[in-house]
């Protein structure tokens, strides 16, 4: 790792993916992720990359797609209703399975919503989005730090299981400064057979396709994609325990939220409350044993998200609803403060919202 | 510290414009009744001016922002009571200057009776610590990127090199080489280097025309 430097959590992702070997970008402007288009404007010419403002979201992807398949490091990045215009474009490189990074600056929705950060699109990004069986894996990055490290990891991952994968911020993740240690080691290559890199005469051509007409080979596909998934699940999820060892109440967030959970934690333990924290870091895949387990010795549980409780189903699922699960909640572009968060777990503490 | 009628704050984006320029307001309030800070930041929709209007109220400072700031709408308006300032010369007036050549294209709709006044002081703000100005030479190419945007040229240096609040004594007195290198280059003197407060105490009387930023945001 280099020196410290100073930056916004977008232009970290970006400087994190050139560093990464991504030679290629692709996107359209939204707030608040266009810092990331910008800095890719200003550096990819300087490092003999591409950065390209398509006409369109949709463009955007579909050149994504056409890059990956050509076998290099590729990225697009947007915000919530730009990555919806993208979803068509994601279910291509899933079923093409080609690998390539998206990255999601979370703003508050439905439809165009607002600009002020959100967690909203939790279901988009782990439970579909887009049509078709697929999964993607999704990294939540909590600090401007993770914007850069998960971004390496996340372009590592894709090349290594050829998959999509996804950062899934939000707005304060993308504008908030904070000091940074980038990546300064080179790039891990992975061997890409498969990519359309021209047969000079000497092989079969490579195809790249999403295309399959018939049913058996289809299914075929299918099964053998999600041999792949349950590799990913077996030996990618990724997690951050804080003060679990004696821990009664566990929050669960992941993200912006999480910092906020993290102060209301240290409140509640001030006061004499058992309480820690299970961060997930992959939303998938999802930290589901780690929960169960955990279930076994906490009395309760609290989802703390910008939205009006997605992750909180995925916690149940991975509890096996062994104990009460509680949400604390802001919506719309609000933060939740400490304060909330603390009153939060004070009121399941003394036994109430039931 | 000598100031101007008109002070300007321009520089690469996110080197710390805003919060230097809205402690500096504070600062130019004690000596002056009538002081007045201006937003023309038509760029980054999220971090304004306008976030600081309760301490700026509080201390009789007059606001000017875009109508559309910190109302979510993403519009790139200026406020047409900008043009106050230019012809009310009893006020003394801060312009905050959106980032980079881009931010400073909105500059070029005042340049004329700024110059034509020629009580102004424009100033860049350095933070040698930002990933795309970490010397005295590519900061240089900014500042060259804005005046010729915004068609005012810079009389003086902010040296704002900072890491946030990990910023230690040492990282400052790091910077100082940078932004000495960045004077020569621009032949233009180093105003003041900005601090956090808590860092004023050490490093005042070590360096010249120590500056502290009393007024810091934080979010999460």
């Amino acid at each position: 790792m280099g020196e410290k430097v100073l930056m916004k959590g977008n232009e970290a992702i970006a400087e994190a993916a050139i560093r990464a070997g991504c030679l290629h970008y692709f996107g359209y402007p939204i707030t608040p992720q266009t810092e990331i288009a910008a800095y890719m404007a200003k550096r990819m010419p300087k490092v003999g990359g591409v950065f390209l403002q398509a006409e369109s979201e949709i463009a955007a992807i579909n050149m994504v797609l056409g890059v990956a398949a050509a076998g290099k490091r590729v990225m697009t990045s947007s915000s919530s209703p730009g990555v919806s215009l993208k979803s068509e474009g994601m279910s291509y490189i899933s079923g093409s399975d080609v690998p390539a990074l998206v990255v999601n600056v979370q703003r508050g929705g439905p439809g165009l919503g607002g600009i002020q950060p959100s967690q909203s699109d939790y279901f988009q990004a782990v439970k579909g989005g887009s049509h078709g069986d697929y999964k993607r894996i999704v990294l939540a990055p909590a600090s401007v730090q993770e914007m850069a490290s998960l971004t390496t990891k996340a372009f590592d991952l894709a090349d290594k299981y050829s998959i999509l994968t996804m950062i899934l911020a939000d707005g304060t993740m993308g504008q908030m400064m904070e000091p940074v240690e980038l990546e300064t080691t080179e790039p891990v290559k992975y061997e890409k057979p498969w990519a359309t890199t021209g047969t000079k005469m000497q092989r079969k051509h490579n195809i790249v396709n999403s295309l399959y007409l018939k049913p058996e080979e289809l299914e075929k596909k299918n099964f053998e994609r999600f041999a792949k998934y349950k590799t990913i699940e077996e030996n990618e999820v990724m997690y951050e325990e804080y003060l679990m060892d004696d821990a009664e109440i566990c929050v669960v967030s992941f993200g912006i939220t999480s910092r906020v959970a993290k102060n209301a934690i240290v409140e509640a333990r001030a006061k004499g409350i058992k309480v820690g924290m299970i961060r997930p870091i992959t939303l998938w895949p999802f930290p589901t044993a780690v929960l169960n387990k955990a279930a076994d010795k906490c009395k309760a549980f609290l989802s703390v998200e910008m939205n009006m409780g997605q992750m909180i189903e995925d916690v149940k699922l991975a509890i096996e609803c062994k104990k009460p699960v509680h949400l604390c909640c802001r919506v719309g572009g609000m933060i939740p403060s400490p304060e909330e968060v603390l009153a939060k777990i004070e009121e399941i503490n003394e036994g109430g919202d039931k | 510290m000598e100031n101007k009628r008109i002070t300007l704050f321009a520089g690469h984006y996110g080197s710390g414009k805003t919060n230097i320029a809205v402690n500096y307001a504070l600062h130019l309030k004690e000596k002056y009744e009538k002081v007045v800070i201006t937003d023309l930041d038509i760029v980054n929709p999220y971090f304004r001016t306008a976030d600081s209007l309760n301490e700026l109220t509080k201390a009789g400072i007059k606001l000017i922002s875009s109508e559309f700031a910190n109302s979510n709408v993403d519009l790139p308006a200026l406020p047409q009571e900008v043009y106050s300032i230019l012809d009310d010369r009893s006020a003394v007036a801060i312009l905050d200057i959106g980032g980079d050549d881009r931010g400073a294209y909105a500059l070029g709709r005042y340049e004329a009776s700024i110059k034509e006044e020629n009580d102004y002081e424009m100033l860049f703000v350095f933070n040698k610590y930002r990933p795309l100005t970490p010397d005295a030479k590519s900061a240089f190419e900014v500042m060259r990127e804005i005046e010729a945007a915004g068609k005012i040229k810079f009389t003086a240096i902010v040296n704002n090199s900072n890491l946030g609040p990990l910023t230690t004594k040492e990282d400052v007195l790091d910077s100082l080489e940078s932004a000495n290198e960045l004077a020569s280059l621009s032949g233009l003197p180093v105003k003041m280097t900005t601090v956090d407060e808590n860092l004023f105490n050490i490093l005042n009387g070590e360096i010249e025309n120590v500056f502290p930023l009393k007024l810091q945001k934080k979010i999460v």
